[in-house]
């Protein structure tokens, strides 16, 4: 299943004194299996791209392609559209509701009209996938669990839908570390087993450990994409997109400028490790 | 207690009404005029709890919290400690009273009831300070994240404080709005010697600090110079916390046999010593 | 994002009207209220259409706008009219069809009512258009604030409404977020008959109340650690001062009452209606 943007161009309050274009002619194709970063700082357009993902906001001009189709054509279904592009808003767990943490993750799948015991078997999964332990939590209130814990009923929410592509808006957002770790594990898990995963981040050095490809948008233009080694390769780009680089690439550059024969585009802190040991190793040699 | 101490807690320890186990169990804490102490630690480890102590929105449970001398359990000292002692929270919408960015500002003077020609000025004047001053008039829902908090240290520093107590107030802002409010308290620590007290679960921020606190489960399990707990690398990640990128690098460098001292936080004193190690020759 | 929202009328232009204090501008509306109901003839509603004409000018606010405040009131308007008409026995007959009737006092007071109204709603919409809420409530507050000595919670009420008003946008932008991510998640909240589309909203107004209960316990703690407690000894940033803009104000609303008044003495009744 791949997902196409063709020049979509999206403007805020058209025509009114307000007007402000968020996304400006963005074309990008994401395939099958990737794990693509959406980075770029507050205000680049990001929140209004993944919205376009799913149909939620439309363009003002352009085409959003769903294997080849128009989502905002004539004779699409919105829900099962929704359905294979799953969209995790940020802050997910402001949108719990129900009484229960099953009935709060069975929505999705009841909206698409499964049979219960479909839903209950898509429930149990979900939480399987998000680490709650089902016996447990399943009939508890959501709003009773802590907010690393209701963050991930609320993304077992979507995952219940057992989307094709899942969209994350910063799904760390105020996240201590364990809560964060525990969140990457898991989509690094859900990618794995073949979910195309799209994330918006904020976090340089999380987007290096995980995603395939990344794309960077500044002012609501794509500024670059490519895969990230590509892209950290760029830092006066990254600059100029406000954003930073890892630390290892830093280190990296920091340590070539001072003479220190290194590979230009290290940006893992394992592989620059395992170069840095080397080194060591032939120089006490 | 000494009185060169600006906060003191002694021996405190606080449960919430319906919770048996106590949030908070025997801290011990003091922090000095002019100090930045950074208390790390993740969600759930009493942090937050011990924060709202320090401001007198808690009392303990157990033992006495001391401001500039004041026991907070007394309450005709009370606004007299609040004012001495701000506070800054986690959501930075969640703060702001007034509809008005300079109202908001003046929303403790009024308060305290400060004649209004003094209020004027100390509202510009701490508008001025987090460099605010051209959003004075705006409402506070038109203001970024890193913005709302600046408007936020600004209705505290209104009120003259010796002190700032932020509660996680960089949780929910993004790296700029981080960076923003971050400097613009350690500005304030430099310059005019206000004491802060920054609770985080962040590591880059509580590097620079003078001094870190880490608390686990209500109590304090580590404590001292930001080198010191952060070199400490297995014990942190045990406690589910981040080290910075490099400490940790070079805790894995010594484990493959390079001589590379304890305590490097920065990609800068990396650098330097490993093309120490590496390039003798320069 | 809806970060521009207008809240309430609010026109926000810079007037001599829009400057005038608010509790000045409370009070004048009271007395034009007045003027209204003791206007006797088409001369006097002449003269408080001229005034609430003039008045609007002064205010740059087209007269479009202020007609705006009646739309929504339209049917009671013309019921009003058309009750009056044809249901008021006293009097003349003008016209009579069978068992309809329509009375020379039954005009009388169909007009008179339905003028009424009319200018009851154009006068405090211009007051409305012209003074921001917050103003509003301001003036509010300190008009009542004699109340306090009898318990009536003046200060209490003007935070209320401030705090209404400053975190109104923000729980719109939050529900419109709510109600994107429940679409998301396939909840319609489109089509369906009246019930479906009430019990639709229980995914979008259940996570709203838990933010906007959450959000009342944050406010409450931030306020108490900024040393709130109630509207004792309290200073203000904001203060009200009245200007020669407001005595001249006052002085042509009393001009205006006092030609109203001697319009019901001097005139006979009945004349021009």
């Amino acid at each position: 299943m791949s997902l196409e943007l063709k020049h979509v161009t999206y403007t805020y309050s058209a025509g009114s004194a307000f007007q402000a274009t968020a996304l400006d002619d963005i074309s990008l194709t994401i395939e099958d299996g990737e794990f693509v970063a959406l980075v770029g700082h507050t205000g680049c357009g990001k929140s209004t791209l993944v919205q376009h993902l799913n149909g939620l906001l439309k363009p003002t001009s352009g085409q959003v392609l769903l294997d080849g189709q128009d989502i905002n054509g004539e004779g699409i279904n919105r829900r099962e559209l929704r359905q294979k592009v799953g969209l995790v808003f940020q802050y997910p767990e402001y949108q719990l509701f129900e009484e229960t943490v099953a009935k709060d993750i069975a929505f999705g799948p009841k909206n698409q009209g499964l049979s219960a015991d479909e839903v209950d078997r898509r429930v149990r999964r979900a939480m399987e996938h998000v680490h709650l332990n089902y016996d447990k939590l399943v009939e508890r209130s959501p709003f009773e669990l802590s907010g690393g814990q209701m963050r991930r009923v609320a993304i077992a929410g979507v995952l219940a839908m057992e989307p094709k592509v899942l969209v994350l808006d910063e799904p760390t957002a105020g996240l201590d570390p364990r809560g964060r770790d525990r969140i990457l594990g898991m989509v690094r898990e859900l990618h794995r087993e073949g979910t195309t995963v799209v994330m918006v981040s904020h976090s340089m050095e999380d987007v290096a450990s995980l995603a395939t490809r990344m794309v960077v948008l500044s002012h609501g233009r794509l500024a670059t994409q490519g895969a990230p080694r590509e892209v950290f390769k760029q830092r006066e780009l990254m600059a100029e997109a406000g954003l930073d680089i890892p630390e290892a690439a830093k280190l990296c550059q920091a340590l070539i400028a001072r003479g220190v024969p290194l590979p230009e585009d290290l940006y893992l802190q394992d592989e620059l490790r395992e170069h840095l040991a080397q080194l060591w190793k032939e120089a006490r040699a | 207690m000494a009185s060169s101490e600006l906060l003191s807690v002694e021996q405190v320890s606080y449960a919430y009404e319906d919770n048996p186990s106590p949030a908070l169990k025997h801290i011990d804490m003091k922090v000095k005029p002019g100090e930045f102490v950074a208390v790390l630690g993740h969600n759930g480890s009493g942090k937050s709890t011990l924060a709202k102590l320090l401001n007198a929105l808690y009392l303990p449970t157990e033992g006495r919290v001391f401001v500039c001398g004041m026991d907070t359990a007394d309450e005709d000292r009370l606004w007299d400690i609040r004012s001495r002692a701000g506070m800054i929270f986690q959501n930075p919408d969640n703060q702001i009273v007034a509809t008005i960015v300079r109202e908001d500002v003046a929303f403790g003077l009024e308060n305290l009831g400060v004649p209004h020609d003094e209020m004027v000025r100390r509202v510009d004047q701490a508008l001025e300070t987090v460099n605010m001053t051209k959003h004075a008039e705006s409402a506070p829902h038109m203001l970024s994240g890193g913005q709302k908090q600046r408007v936020a240290i600004a209705g505290i520093l209104a009120m003259e404080p010796s002190c700032i107590i932020a509660d996680e107030a960089t949780a929910m802002l993004d790296p700029k709005g981080r960076r923003q409010v971050l400097t613009t308290v350690q500005r304030l620590n430099r310059e005019s010697g206000i004491t802060v007290v920054w609770i985080t679960h962040y590591m880059e921020e509580a590097v620079q600090a003078d001094r870190v606190i880490v608390v686990s489960d209500g109590e304090i399990v580590l404590q001292g110079k930001p080198r010191e707990i952060f070199s400490q690398v297995e014990r942190m990640r045990e406690l589910h916390l981040d080290v910075p990128r490099m400490t940790s690098l070079a805790h894995e460098l010594r484990g493959d046999g390079m001589p590379l001292s304890e305590g490097i936080l920065t990609v800068d004193e990396m650098a330097e010593e490993v093309s120490r190690l590496l390039c003798p020759s320069n | 994002m809806m970060t521009n929202i207008t809240l309430g009328q609010y026109y926000p232009v810079d007037s001599p009207v829009h400057r005038l204090d608010p509790r000045v501008k409370i009070v004048l509306t009271l007395a034009l209220i007045v003027c209204v109901f003791l206007a006797h003839s088409l001369i006097g509603y002449a003269l408080i259409f001229a005034f609430i004409f003039f008045t609007a000018r002064l205010a740059k606010i087209p007269f479009k706008t202020v007609l705006k405040g009646i739309k929504p009131l339209r049917f009671i308007l013309i019921l009003t009219f058309v009750l009056n008409l044809f249901f008021s026995t006293a009097g003349n007959d003008l016209i009579r069809i069978g068992s309809v009737r329509i009375t020379d006092q039954g005009l009388r007071q169909s007009v008179h009512y339905s003028l009424r109204l009319l200018f009851l709603v154009m006068g405090t919409s211009l007051m409305t258009l012209t003074t921001s809420p917050i103003m509003l409530s301001d003036g509010m507050e300190l008009l009542l604030s004699p109340l306090k000595k009898l318990h009536f919670p003046a200060h209490e009420l003007a935070m209320m409404m401030s705090i209404a008003l400053r975190f109104i946008p923000t729980l719109m932008e939050e529900a419109d977020k709510i109600m994107k991510a429940q679409m998301a998640r396939g909840a319609d909240f489109e089509t369906g008959n009246l019930l479906a589309r009430a019990k639709a909203m229980v995914p979008l107004l259940v996570p709203l109340f838990v933010s906007a209960f959450r959000r009342a316990g944050d406010l409450a703690m931030a306020m108490e650690s900024r040393c709130y407690h109630g509207g004792e000894g309290r200073t203000r940033l904001r203060t009200l001062k009245l200007t020669k803009q407001d005595t001249v104000a006052c002085l042509l609303v009393a001009g205006l009452l006092l030609l109203i008044i001697l319009e019901g003495m001097l005139l006979p009744k009945g004349w021009l209606l």
